[in-house]
């Protein structure tokens, strides 16, 4: 199945290896990967997707906490939350194609960023199957996609779920049970 | 002029001052509590050389830098301090790597410093220039590349931190030259790591408490697996309370020897592969299990589908990636092992377990009539002679360091070991030539203590340059070798599961004893039982180091084996008789 670890980890070098490192030990290919600046100075924060064993949730999570760099790790996986990934996506198209283009980001609600004479980009943002679809669409146009850039996936929780939040909202009294725990 | 105390020379080195890189590392050394460290000079790591003279630190100089990694884990596994291993750049830094995963499997608390080119220099393949950090990665804890000498300090105290807090393990710290050349403010105690956070994972409720609480009281047939980690959370004590209060029997793990006395009415022995039959069939006709700091290693647990099929398990354990991992459990307790105990211990109230302790007895009948120990003492020289006589001679007092192979089971099976940290081995990685450096290093951090050496012929060899550190620092080291002209484990193996193929397996070595001469140590071979004694105890009062040469049967194996894939009760039991070692006149 695929699991999604959000990680609060050290801005500095060799972070990025060391979290690497650790799914290409367990044998489990990361599917996803994206890494940004967060609300915490000093810390950046990873959205990480991966594809392994129902039960390998608890272990991943436990081995990133072991990573001397890493701050925080919450798995996903199941939760209640919002994810979102970014494409740019380069169609080739010229002054009497364009307009067709045009039409399909509109329905895809996605914009037209840059326009050249011989092609044009699109941005959108969404879930994986929405930007899946318009890529698919895209393609029946007789091979007009030249280029994709992806994102990867970003997610944050819906509410305010996790202890960290919590004590950032000043609730002191955070109750058991929260985060997950360990599976027995 | 007349030395200092010792307290007076710590001061006097952590006071701040504006130093260089070299003598930051140094310093900082000192103020970590470091007396003695294992290593080997070269270009990089000569700046750092040309310093030491100013501190008091004794500096050991090995012959090779896998030895300063295993001195450093065998001086650290002896005392339960941080070993401080140090090598240049290059081929110094990648001959610690071995020594360095052969800590990183066994948990072991080292913290290894190399040297590295100039940073100016760094990533442009300069001579002696290698990506140590990147190549110990998975096989460290943690390390850093530091390359501004003010980053010296903060970064060898987190070292230290690190290698001790948690689940213990090597830290590797890699300081440019220029870092070491370069001055800097030096402050011992801003320095110090920010607070040490536990494991965010950790998870002992009182819920989880009263359900193993529970478990326990209901138990008819439980058995306490005792493993490493007891020594690495000081929870001897605890553990002894818990098997004697509720009476169960404890199996061991190899590295977990020592953890609980051998000569306890409650100790089992050793389980797994090569443990005694009468505990592997305990824990496979156990309704309980209690993990007290082991990891359920293949080793140990034969198949994980068919171990211990009807009992209900109880996991105590510092590392929340190990629960599930192997094995899965029924209550976790996620924690630091004595205080897990420590809050477990009220809960249990005491306990009848007199016919399961009765069980367990009956069934060591036809195990130890067909032990070796029973054979007559006119045959030949067997190996298990020489570690229960050793063991006899030595009131199971001694240190004893192992290599890997047939010797060190035999040694786990016949050296009774009676008291903590008395038994130096690699046991998750398998690190043969561990025991001659682990053995030096376990010398250096218990000058006091009686130390062996035993190592098979094959293993010896892997690192008997370590015999000129020997006699270079006039260590009070015995040594013996298990020589049986073969690489003894592998042989077995290819004895049963390979048709007695023996390929390549067949050792030429060279006469140790004259090699110990050679090296200005004192030496005798023994082949026959008759003499073993003796020649142990002239070992013994010779004042200075001594290796043994002990020619034993060739083709001896080691039973009870669980062949890989089999279950745990599925054993090779040694057989009545053996046509290949034993002549009728053993009889």
């Amino acid at each position: 199945m695929l699991h999604t670890f959000v990680a609060y980890v050290e801005d500095k070098p060799g972070v990025l290896t060391r979290v690497a490192s650790l799914f290409r030990r367990l044998n489990i290919n990361i599917i996803s990967l994206t890494v940004g600046r967060s609300e915490r100075a000093g810390y950046s924060r990873m959205t990480i997707v991966a594809d392994a064993s129902d039960q390998a949730g608890h272990r991943i999570r436990a081995s990133l906490y072991k990573l001397e760099d890493v701050a925080e790790v919450d798995d996903i996986s199941g939760v209640s939350a919002v994810t979102r990934e970014l494409a740019l996506i380069k169609v080739a198209a010229n002054a009497e194609s364009r307009s067709g283009v045009f039409e399909l980001a509109e329905v895809f609600r996605a914009r037209i960023v840059d326009l050249a004479p011989e092609s044009l980009m699109i941005e959108i943002t969404g879930v994986e199957s929405k930007i899946e679809g318009l890529i698919q669409v895209l393609n029946e146009r007789e091979n007009r996609v030249l280029e994709v850039c992806r994102s990867g996936k970003m997610t944050m929780r819906r509410g305010h779920h996790t202890s960290r939040v919590l004590r950032a909202m000043g609730v002191t009294d955070i109750p058991d049970g929260i985060e997950p725990v360990d599976p027995d | 002029m007349e030395k200092m105390p010792v307290h007076d020379e710590v001061a006097q080195a952590i006071q701040p001052a504006i130093l260089t890189g070299s003598e930051i590392l140094w310093a900082t050394l000192v103020g970590e509590g470091v007396t003695e460290v294992f290593g080997y000079p070269g270009g990089a790591i000569l700046p750092a050389y040309d310093a030491l003279r100013k501190f008091p630190i004794r500096h050991i100089l090995v012959r090779h830098e896998q030895g300063a990694a295993h001195m450093a884990d065998g001086y650290a596994r002896a005392s339960g301090k941080v070993g401080v291993a140090i090598a240049t750049s290059g081929p110094g830094a990648t001959n610690l790597v071995t020594g360095i995963a052969t800590a990183m499997m066994d948990s072991i608390p080292i913290v290894c410093i190399t040297g590295q080119v100039s940073s100016k220099v760094l990533g442009t393949d300069a001579f002696q220039e290698i990506d140590i950090t990147g190549i110990t990665l998975p096989v460290t804890k943690h390390n850093f590349l530091v390359s501004r000498a003010e980053d010296i300090a903060p970064a060898i105290r987190a070292a230290f931190q690190i290698a001790q807090s948690g689940r213990p393990g090597p830290v590797l710290v890699d300081i440019t030259k220029d870092a070491q050349q370069a001055r800097a403010d030096f402050d011992f105690a801003a320095a110090q790591p920010r607070p040490y956070t536990p494991h965010p994972m950790l998870h002992c409720t009182d819920h989880k408490l009263h359900h193993a609480a529970e478990l326990i009281r209901k138990a008819e047939r439980p058995v306490i697996l005792a493993g490493h980690g007891i020594l690495q959370s000081r929870a001897g004590e605890q553990v002894r309370s818990l098997a004697e209060r509720m009476q169960i029997p404890v199996g061991l793990t190899l590295l977990g020897l020592g953890a609980f006395p051998a000569s306890h009415p409650l100790s089992m022995g050793m389980m797994g592969m090569h443990g005694e039959s009468w505990v592997n069939h305990a824990i496979q006709n156990a309704d309980l299990l209690i993990a007290c700091g082991m990891r359920f290693d293949d080793r140990v647990i034969g198949t994980p589908a068919t171990y211990a099929p009807n009992a209900k398990k109880i996991h105590i354990e510092i590392d929340p990636a190990e629960i599930n991992k192997n094995i899965p459990v029924d209550v976790a307790l996620v924690g630091d092992l004595r205080e897990v105990l420590e809050q477990l211990l009220p809960l249990l109230p005491g306990r009848d377990g007199s016919a399961w302790l009765r069980s367990i007895e009956d069934s060591k009948g036809s195990a130890a009539v067909r032990d070796i120990r029973n054979l007559p003492d006119s045959g030949h020289l067997y190996a298990a002679h020489v570690m229960h006589d050793l063991w006899r001679i030595t009131e199971g007092r001694a240190i004893v360091a192992t290599d890997v192979g047939q010797h060190q089971m035999w040694e786990a099976q016949y050296y009774h070991h009676d008291h903590p940290r008395t038994l130096i081995t690699s046991g998750g990685l398998g690190t043969m030539g561990f025991a001659l450096p682990a053995g030096i290093g376990a010398k250096v951090a218990c000058p006091d203590r009686e130390v062996w050496v035993i190592a098979g012929d094959g293993g010896f060899q892997m690192t008997a340059s370590e015999l000129a550190t020997i006699a270079q620092e006039k260590l009070k080291v015995n040594i013996a070798i298990i020589n049986n002209g073969y690489l003894g484990m592998v042989r077995q193996w290819q004895e049963f599961f390979y048709e007695r193929n023996y390929e390549s397996t067949p050792l030429v070595s060279p006469d140790f004893v004259k090699l110990a001469d050679a090296h200005g140590i004192a030496g005798a071979a023994v082949s026959t039982r008759a003499e073993l004694a003796s020649v142990v105890e002239r070992a013994r009062q010779h004042n200075g180091p001594f290796l043994i040469n002990f020619l034993v049967e060739q083709e001896d194996s080691v039973y009870p084996m669980i062949p890989v894939g089999s279950a745990l009760h599925e054993m090779i039991r040694r057989p009545d008789h053996n046509p290949l070692v034993e002549t009728p006149q053993d009889f």
